[in-house]
């Protein structure tokens, strides 16, 4: 009697302490979703979801069906009940109707699954085009025919608490792993056609709000679309596994008003015609240092680490090696950042001349490292000349 | 005590003793025993990577392990479940059972079955070894995708070579079933008479066979690729990094089958002996066993629809793929047919059965879901997908093998396990299970990409749910070792016949049975076979 109570209380706990975890986190219920797809915000993403619930509709009903039948029969013809077992093994018309059946339902969800599917492929009559390339680990964007490029690296508050035992609470991070420094500006209600390429390994392209993921493939560019409907920013990250850093490879598309997107491409426009144009200006080692340890957050900090030591035997040290400290090795140190080497890949198109001689200002002055070099832009400009 | 007994006894029953017994076997009982030793220690070993990533993904930060060493966590425990434990484990019972359940004296090809044995602790030594090397072990998922796997380390030839060897062994596997099947029945064993496991076997190694020197081809063009400047899957030389992943699906899809076909079959096996009534439809069985082996060819690209196929590609292996639904609806139907009006008894290795039976129907209706093309797009490479195949594979294959287990345990040690423990074991593990695998399916849905080591806080909670369940499903498996330990060492003397509902040739024979099995072919009946 007194176990009875006991469990009786204890239940009561259990399914109250249960039930409040899953339904009434703060988490939960501030996370932007929940338990299952997304609805997004564009029509497709809104038929996709449609498409998932009636498959889930219809899959659970049948388990409801076939794994009631079989409860039945496992609380009912069970030997302790003295139940004497049939001899039956076949039966033709049976057999030959729950092969029907499953077809028939089968037929019925791919009718409306092709169709979807054609719409879907669809990518004719857009009236902007823009091509995502996959690097490791960040996206570049090129809006075909405006002239206009931008990389999109994870933003620096989430790559300093994402490493290894950061002391930094992930929850006290703005959207941690899903911000980036800079956002895919689009406009909403147009028909917008996305090409995803890649231009090392395999990566893929993914905003769930969108109702569809694409792989970005080097050598290879499949084409998509989409119409956001509703402004905002979608977030999203790289779905195909493309190396160490593939859990940090965020998206984020912000989608604005049509003239604020042409505002923005024209700023943008100017913006990096006067990061090129700086290049003939001189500058102390203190603001050196200082942008480039926010180019080396950005760009070489996944492979040669916080503390410049890379990973032995994958990414090599940077402190205390002879690229980086020795004054002769200076051309050769720029140049490689410029064209890259083997697995390192090549900074030259991404990155601005200011960039470069900061990063390799910064990389000479940090660690162990205490060279005093000091490189200006005007030296990476010679480099490339070369 | 006469000397007579003795010499009778060893006139029957002569074996090497010691190391040598082992290491030059050619009895297929003593090679069925080192592959389910070695795929039980495989399992702990896969399952103590999974431990890893679980611990990892506990909550969001990175806390225990750097990306890289994340990633080969994560390529190498699905190398070590698939081709450590889950097929060897699968060849252990064939070695086993199947000349016993067929009357056969041995395999047909003895020596070859030592071979395809002793090949794998050496292919898993170059496997396991890169996880000590300078570098790290194989990061690039177990599927292998050029260009990223290209950029492995020392780690790569190893493991190329270590897939090399894996498929000898395999292949050596897969002709000594069938040679066995086809040549070695006991007169009356024709094939429709057939048990469903030996069945599910043979069609199991017709798999293996044709699918198995795809994997071979794919892997040494990747070799070439990266030592000898050819550029079959690189765009930069006239490549293409697509025709991998076709050829890898090419052999992957069949091999998802190879894993679960002969899971189907030890079920159908347990199910009537427990129910105490002959399996449902045995003909359509088989049929549908064949057509699953037959489709499961024709539909590798739904595992690449996000690649840019065109649009009729796409509509063609969605129509393959969602066809594979009717004979495995076949199999779940017939089953609990079986179930309906029997008489049930609920041991251990009825109750991992039953646990199968629905487990594995819930991972084939998100194997449904994820075969509609446009709604692939949003599922793919997210957990959804992680959730989808552990319930197929662990839930449905490595339950199975544990129903299995439970089952012949008897038979091969000749002592009844721990009833009790075992069914405390079931219990455990089918709660863990779907603690750690439920989960996932919201992950995946809310946008959880799979393969990442770090996510965003919106994942938090279902992850360290999922991580609890997976904690426990890890330390259940040592109840596991426990019980069969426990079992080999004694217990209550086994009969012959163990279940009162077993029929077929395995439960004529003493518990355990001799070192070789049937020295004169058994007469086989229908009534032998039948309730």
């Amino acid at each position: 009697m007194y176990l009875n109570e006991w469990m009786k209380n204890f239940l009561f706990k259990l399914v109250f302490v249960v039930s409040a975890f899953f339904f009434l986190s703060p988490d939960i219920l501030h996370a932007e979703w929940g338990l299952n797809m997304t609805q997004g915000v564009t029509p497709i993403s809104q038929d996709v979801y449609n498409m998932h619930m009636t498959t889930l509709y219809v899959v659970t009903v049948i388990g409801i069906l076939v794994f009631g039948v079989m409860f039945w029969s496992i609380f009912h013809h069970r030997k302790s009940k003295g139940v004497k077992p049939s001899k039956f093994s076949h039966s033709t018309s049976v057999e030959v109707i729950w092969t029907l059946i499953p077809f028939i339902i089968i037929v019925s969800l791919a009718i409306p699954a092709t169709k979807l599917l054609a719409r879907m492929d669809d990518t004719s009559e857009s009236s902007i085009t823009v091509k995502a390339t996959g690097y490791q680990w960040k996206w570049k964007y090129d809006y075909i025919n405006e002239d206009v490029t931008i990389y999109s690296n994870m933003a620096e508050d989430s790559v300093e608490a994402s490493q290894r035992n950061s002391g930094i609470d992930p929850k006290a991070t703005d959207n941690y792993l899903r911000n980036t420094d800079t956002a895919l500006v689009l406009p909403v209600g147009k028909k917008i056609r996305i090409l995803t390429t890649a231009n090392d390994v395999i990566h893929a392209w993914w905003v769930p709000d969108l109702g569809w993921k694409r792989d970005a493939i080097p050598g290879f560019i499949n084409d998509n679309w989409t119409i956001i409907n509703k402004e905002g920013v979608y977030r999203g990250q790289c779905a195909e596994l493309c190396g160490k850093g593939h859990g940090y490879m965020p998206i984020v598309v912000k989608a604005v008003p049509e003239k604020e997107y042409t505002a923005w491409i024209e700023g943008t426009k100017l913006a990096l015609k006067s990061k090129n144009a700086s290049s003939d200006k001189d500058f102390t080692m203190d603001e050196l240092r200082a942008k480039g340890e926010g180019v080396y957050k950005a760009n070489c900090l996944a492979c040669h680490q916080a503390n410049g030591q890379g990973i032995k035997g994958v990414f090599p040290a940077i402190d205390g090696s002879p690229l980086a400290n020795l004054k002769e090795n200076i051309p050769a140190h720029i140049h490689q950042v410029i064209y890259g080497k083997g697995v390192m890949p090549a900074f030259g198109e991404q990155l601005s001349d200011t960039d470069i001689a900061s990063v390799v200002t910064f990389v000479r002055n940090n660690w162990g490292n205490k060279t005093g070099h000091i490189i200006q832009p005007k030296d990476v400009v010679a480099a490339r000349k070369k | 005590m006469s000397s007579q007994t003795i010499a009778d006894h060893d006139h029957h029953d002569h074996k090497p003793v010691g190391i040598k017994r082992w290491l030059f076997s050619t009895n297929h009982k003593d090679i069925g025993t080192m592959y389910l030793v070695f795929a039980l220690i495989m399992f702990f070993i896969g399952g103590s990577m999974a431990m890893v990533i679980r611990a990892e993904l506990f909550q969001p930060g990175l806390q225990f392990v750097d990306p890289q060493f994340y990633n080969s966590m994560v390529t190498v425990h699905a190398l070590v479940m698939i081709f450590g434990a889950v097929m060897p484990a699968g060849v252990g019972l064939a070695n086993w059972m199947i000349p016993i359940m067929i009357g056969a004296p041995d395999m047909a090809l003895p020596r070859m079955n030592n071979m395809s044995f002793w090949i794998l602790p050496f292919a898993f030594a170059l496997l396991l070894g890169t996880l000590f090397i300078d570098g790290g072990g194989p990061a690039g998922g177990w599927t292998m995708y050029p260009p990223l796997v290209l950029q492995t380390g020392k780690a790569f030839p190893y493991l190329i070579f270590a897939v090399h060897f894996l498929g000898v062994s395999s292949i050596m596997g897969a002709i000594n079933i069938i040679a066995t099947v086809f040549n070695m029945r006991a007169p009356g064993m024709t094939l429709m008479r057939l048990p469903l496991f030996v069945w599910t076997w043979v069609i199991t190694a017709f798999l293996l066979i044709a699918s198995m020197p795809v994997l071979a081809g794919a892997v040494t063009m990747l070799l070439t690729d990266k030592y000898f400047g050819t550029s079959f899957f690189n765009a930069a030389g006239g490549g293409d990094p697509v025709l991998f992943q076709h050829i890898f699906w090419f052999f992957g899809h069949p091999e998802v089958y190879i894993l679960i076909l002969p899971a189907f079959g030890i079920i159908s096996q347990i199910i009537p002996t427990f129910a105490r009534k002959p399996l449902f439809g045995y003909a359509s069985m088989v049929y549908a066993t064949a057509s699953i082996a037959i489709l499961s060819f024709f539909v590798w690209a739904h595992h690449m629809f996000t690649v840019g196929l065109p649009i009729t590609g796409e509509l063609f292996f969605m129509y393959a793929t969602m066809l594979i639904a009717v004979p495995t609806g076949v199999k779940v139907f017939n089953w609990v047919a079986t179930m309906w009006k029997g008489a049930m008894t609920f041991e251990a290795p009825m109750l991992f059965a039953i646990a199968f039976v629905i487990l594995f129907t819930i991972g084939g209706f998100s194997g449904l879901m994820l075969g509609i093309t446009p709604v692939d797009f949003q599922y793919h490479d997210t957990y959804f997908v992680v959730a989808h195949f552990h319930y197929v594979l662990l839930t449905g294959a490595v339950f199975a093998l544990m129903a299995s287990a439970y089952y012949w345990l008897p038979k091969w040690t000749g002592y009844m396990y721990d009833e009790k423990l075992a069914k405390i074991h079931f219990w455990l593990s089918a709660i863990a299970s779907n603690v750690l695998f439920f989960p996932q399916h919201f992950l995946g849905l809310a946008g959880m990409p799979r393969r990442i080591p770090d996510y965003s806080v919106q994942f938090a909670d279902f992850n360290m749910i999922s991580s609890l369940g997976g904690f426990a499903y890890g330390i259940s498996q040592l109840l596991f070792v426990y019980i069969v330990i426990k079992c080999v060492l004694g217990g209550k003397k086994a009969t012959s016949q163990v279940w009162e509902g077993a029929r077929g040739l395995e439960w004529t024979l003493s518990s355990p049975p001799p070192f070789h099995s049937f020295t004169k072919p058994p007469k086989v009946t229908k009534a032998l076979m039948d309730y």
